[in-house]
């Protein structure tokens, strides 16, 4: 009590700092939103901060720009990231299980090695991968941008923080007692348990393949194929200045605006998420 | 299986839920790496159709890369990295602290952690390309600049050093201090509610506590954030490939380590490529050794640290 002067001081200055950080967070994309709604015209004559109205004239020239075909993309993304999403968090959770449950001679060996290389970058393996794809055929497919999330080591050291705090070995066993194979098990007993973290990983999976820039510019070639953030570098490799500034905005709205909706609608658990685990005594 | 064990053994399905992972990671990162490392000593590369090479070389790559522009490059990642870095950890202490401070009321604290974990959520090619059409001389940012009155004469961001850099640096800082905040505030309200009540009847003020009590004791996760980043600051590619169109302009000063990898392996220059991934290789490793080092400590602090390992794999993109 006897200290709440300086309090009272240090509450405002933390609300001043926060809005000020919160007001450069939302600033761009306010503008953002804002120019996606005028036309090109518009544009050239300065900002301006009320919304026009040419929202769906914009959308129309992007869905109908057959040398950025934006929606494609955004199809293509989507099946990317959906497909990595699933195959990454059931394969680190079948591998975290694998290594949690069971008793082996090369368990100890397998973990070390995991966790040795769980922030090395892709990039550097990236030349010999760019070979390997195209020995294989599968250059210029999304193939490659899907199959290798199976083997991500930051996901598996996440499903396994997380069995190591939510999996009694006991229920296991009495799961076998029961007569359940064991791959009924992980999939009937074990994957429900894991849930929360799946979801959480899923969506940080999702974003970062949906994001991911570097891998699929060197994959992929044809326009039809192209992932969003491939179109969007494509957009700022073209004769920039001739292009009509409203159907640009609205092409980064379009990449953006997805995801921001998800995690509006999902901040809660996405936020918990980043920590999940970390705050358990 | 042996018939003459009694009890079953369930070591082989252990072997099979881990066998995906294993060869996923054999085949497209084991495979990778070996060849990148081989191709690394020979002479590999491609000018106009014709293929030359692969010829073996020795460590010639190797040399000719350090006469080349690298260590630029590197001093220019280095410095784009710090510029962005500083700020972000500065802002995620003093906010992680806010946060945890349970005298100090915040209101909105919900709305605030939304909104400053927005920007890492964000593509940041399309988050780059945003900037670029904002900052150019004929954006948003002059427009608003030169109506306020604040400059009579657009101004060139992209055309300056400066400018280039200090965009970057925003845009890294803009889209890693939530993520750093949250982190920190996991770590801080690790610690012991006893500690910062005892430290509270011995009169210390909330500065005080601040440097010595919460910084100390978070120090292990301090350090895990600084290793993270900078390997994430080694990977930093999207935001000056689209922010430059890949060009590091201006006279590549924003060029980065993996945009000039990029480069090489757009020109089909194997050999190079690989001289330059075997030394981000190392430098890796080296950082990779840190992080295991501090993931399979004993230390209280340390494991809980290391529970925010499956962030870092998306660090600095």
């Amino acid at each position: 009590m006897k200290s709440s002067k300086p309090k009272h001081v240090q509450s405002i200055l933390a609300h001043v700092v926060l809005i000020v950080l919160s007001f450069m967070c939302l600033f761009f994309f306010y503008i953002l939103i804002v120019n996606a709604t005028r036309s090109h015209a518009d544009l050239q004559k300065g900002f301006s901060a009320i919304p026009g109205n040419y929202f769906l004239e914009n959308l129309k020239n992007v869905a109908n720009d057959g040398s950025f075909p934006m929606f494609r993309g955004i199809i293509n993304s989507l099946i990317v990231s959906t497909c990595s999403a699933a195959l990454c968090t059931y394969f680190s959770s079948l591998t975290a299980y694998g290594l949690y449950a069971y008793d082996f001679k090369v368990k100890k060996v397998a973990f070390t090695f995991i966790m040795a290389i769980l922030v090395m970058p892709t990039q550097v393996t990236a030349m010999g991968f760019l070979r390997l794809i195209t020995n294989m055929g599968m250059y210029d497919s999304l193939l490659p941008l899907i199959i290798p999330s199976i083997a991500s080591p930051a996901v598996f050291y996440f499903m396994y923080s997380y069995l190591q705090s939510s999996l009694p070995l006991s229920l296991v066993e009495a799961a076998r007692i029961d007569g359940s194979g064991e791959f009924m098990t992980f999939n009937r007993i074990v994957l429900p348990i894991m849930k929360p973290a799946i979801a959480v990983q899923a969506i940080f999976s999702f974003v970062g393949s949906w994001n991911n820039y570097f891998v699929p510019a060197l994959v992929i070639q044809s326009k039809d194929k192209m992932t969003v953030p491939i179109l969007i570098a494509t957009l700022r490799g073209a004769d920039y200045m001739n292009f009509d500034m409203g159907k640009i905005y609205m092409m980064i709205t379009v990449a953006i605006v997805p995801i921001i909706i998800v995690y509006l609608l999902l901040s809660k658990y996405i936020i918990a998420g980043v920590t999940l685990g970390g705050v358990k005594e | 299986m042996k018939k003459k064990r009694k009890s079953i053994s369930y070591a082989k399905w252990g072997y099979i839920f881990i066998l995906p992972f294993f060869i996923c990671f054999f085949i497209f990162s084991l495979i990778p790496l070996v060849d990148t490392i081989r191709y690394s000593f020979y002479e590999y590369y491609r000018s106009g159709i014709k293929e030359i090479g692969p010829t073996f070389i020795g460590l010639e790559n190797y040399i000719s890369l350090l006469d080349s522009d690298m260590l630029k490059y590197a001093g220019n990642t280095l410095i784009l990295w710090v510029i962005g870095f500083i700020p972000q950890i500065v802002i995620a202490l003093l906010l992680a602290n806010w946060f945890t401070d349970i005298r100090l009321k915040i209101h909105g604290k919900q709305f605030f952690k939304v909104v400053i974990y927005l920007p890492n959520l964000i593509m940041a090619s399309a988050f780059a390309m945003l900037f670029f059409a904002m900052f150019s001389t004929n954006g948003p940012i002059n427009s608003i600049l030169m109506s306020l009155g604040w400059t009579s004469e657009p101004i060139d961001f992209l055309g300056s050093v400066l400018g280039t850099r200090s965009l970057v640096g925003l845009m890294n800082f803009l889209m890693w201090f939530g993520n750093t905040t949250i982190m920190l505030m996991a770590a801080i309200m690790g610690i012991s509610q006893d500690i910062f009540e005892a430290c509270e009847l011995d009169g210390c003020t909330s500065v005080k506590r601040f440097f010595y009590i919460t910084l100390p004791l978070i120090r292990p996760i301090l350090a895990y954030t600084l290793i993270t980043s900078i390997i994430g600051g080694l990977q930093m590619f999207d935001v000056p490939q689209i922010l430059t169109n890949g060009q590091g302009n201006p006279d590549r000063t924003s060029m980065t380590l993996i945009m000039f990898l990029n480069s090489h392996l757009k020109s089909r220059n194997y050999g190079m490529a690989g001289a330059l991934s075997v030394y981000l290789f190392i430098v890796s490793a080296i950082l990779c050794f840190f992080v295991y080092r501090m993931t399979n400590g004993t230390d209280d602090n340390g494991a809980k640290a290391a529970k925010r390992r499956a962030k870092a794999e998306k660090r600095g993109r």
